[in-house]
């Protein structure tokens, strides 16, 4: 069965998604990436978005599940690299991703998670901060 | 696979919804439908599909190519024999869902599409078409 490989890089956890998302590969990634986070103890998810054409509630409905979840077992979640029409389209469709954070592209979603995960550190608080 | 005007997709379960999102691009590619276009009707396509899937119990999408003075257009069809919708007002509107979802389907896909048309009965099946003009 095909499935999305998620990549650990020091305390982060990258996921490329490369393939066209059908409803249970997406969801079988939400469980992956979750049951990930706790076994590696990772601070923070990365999920690459560029090579997906179309965002629809579907999509928008799982970032934000993966978001929440990861944020109870401790880590931040950052979206990067979506385009420019899917933003235009999923703000059209109504779709609000605001449980994600989201950063242009990896160097810059990486360098925000690196933030994300310092602050949380320094405040000692298991509150989310706006970023 | 090459589509045609007339073709009719079945939508009976998740990857139906993947095949009809692809001939909806590749029909609009075809026809050189802008990029922002692209995008929209495929994200709409892709959540009339999913409503006629899990809520609808499935049923078909079928493609058509209209033109009208010297423009193209593409209007997709759905239609599903499930139980139909009540009140159609109040599955336009956002957030409200009998289901799981977001309830962002009907209303979302609306105002991504230059026309929209909705037709529903109680235990009659619901049939979308939406289109997009060059």
């Amino acid at each position: 069965m095909e499935r999305i490989p998620i990549l650990q890089v020091g305390e982060f956890l990258i996921v490329s998604i490369q393939v066209d998302l059908h409803d249970r590969l997406a969801l079988r990634l939400q469980d992956e990436l979750t049951s990930l986070v706790v076994k590696t103890h990772a601070k923070g998810v990365l999920i690459d978005i560029s090579s997906l054409e179309i965002v629809d509630s579907f999509i928008g409905r799982l970032l934000n599940n993966i978001a929440s979840m990861t944020r109870i077992i401790g880590a931040g979640t950052v979206v990067v690299g979506m385009r420019p029409l899917v933003a235009i389209t999923i703000v059209e469709l109504g779709l609000s991703l605001i449980n994600v954070k989201t950063a242009l592209n990896v160097d810059q979603g990486m360098a925000l998670l690196r933030i994300m995960v310092n602050s949380t550190i320094e405040e000692g608080s298991d509150e989310p901060n706006n970023w | 696979m090459s589509l045609t005007t007339g073709d009719v997709l079945p939508l009976a379960s998740e990857e139906d919804i993947l095949q009809v999102r692809r001939a909806v691009k590749e029909l609009m590619v075809l026809h050189q439908f802008s990029l922002i276009q692209q995008t929209k009707m495929v994200t709409a396509a892709s959540e009339l599909s999913r409503n006629n899937v899990v809520y609808g119990g499935g049923g078909v999408a079928i493609f058509e190519l209209l033109q009208d003075s010297g423009s193209i257009g593409l209007r997709i069809t759905f239609v599903d024999n499930g139980p139909g919708i009540a009140d159609i007002e109040q599955a336009l509107s956002d957030g409200f869902t009998t289901g799981k979802g977001l309830g962002l389907g009907l209303g979302g896909a609306k105002r991504l599409v230059q026309q929209f048309e909705i037709q529903s009965e109680p235990g009659g099946g619901v049939r979308v078409s939406i289109s997009m003009w060059k």
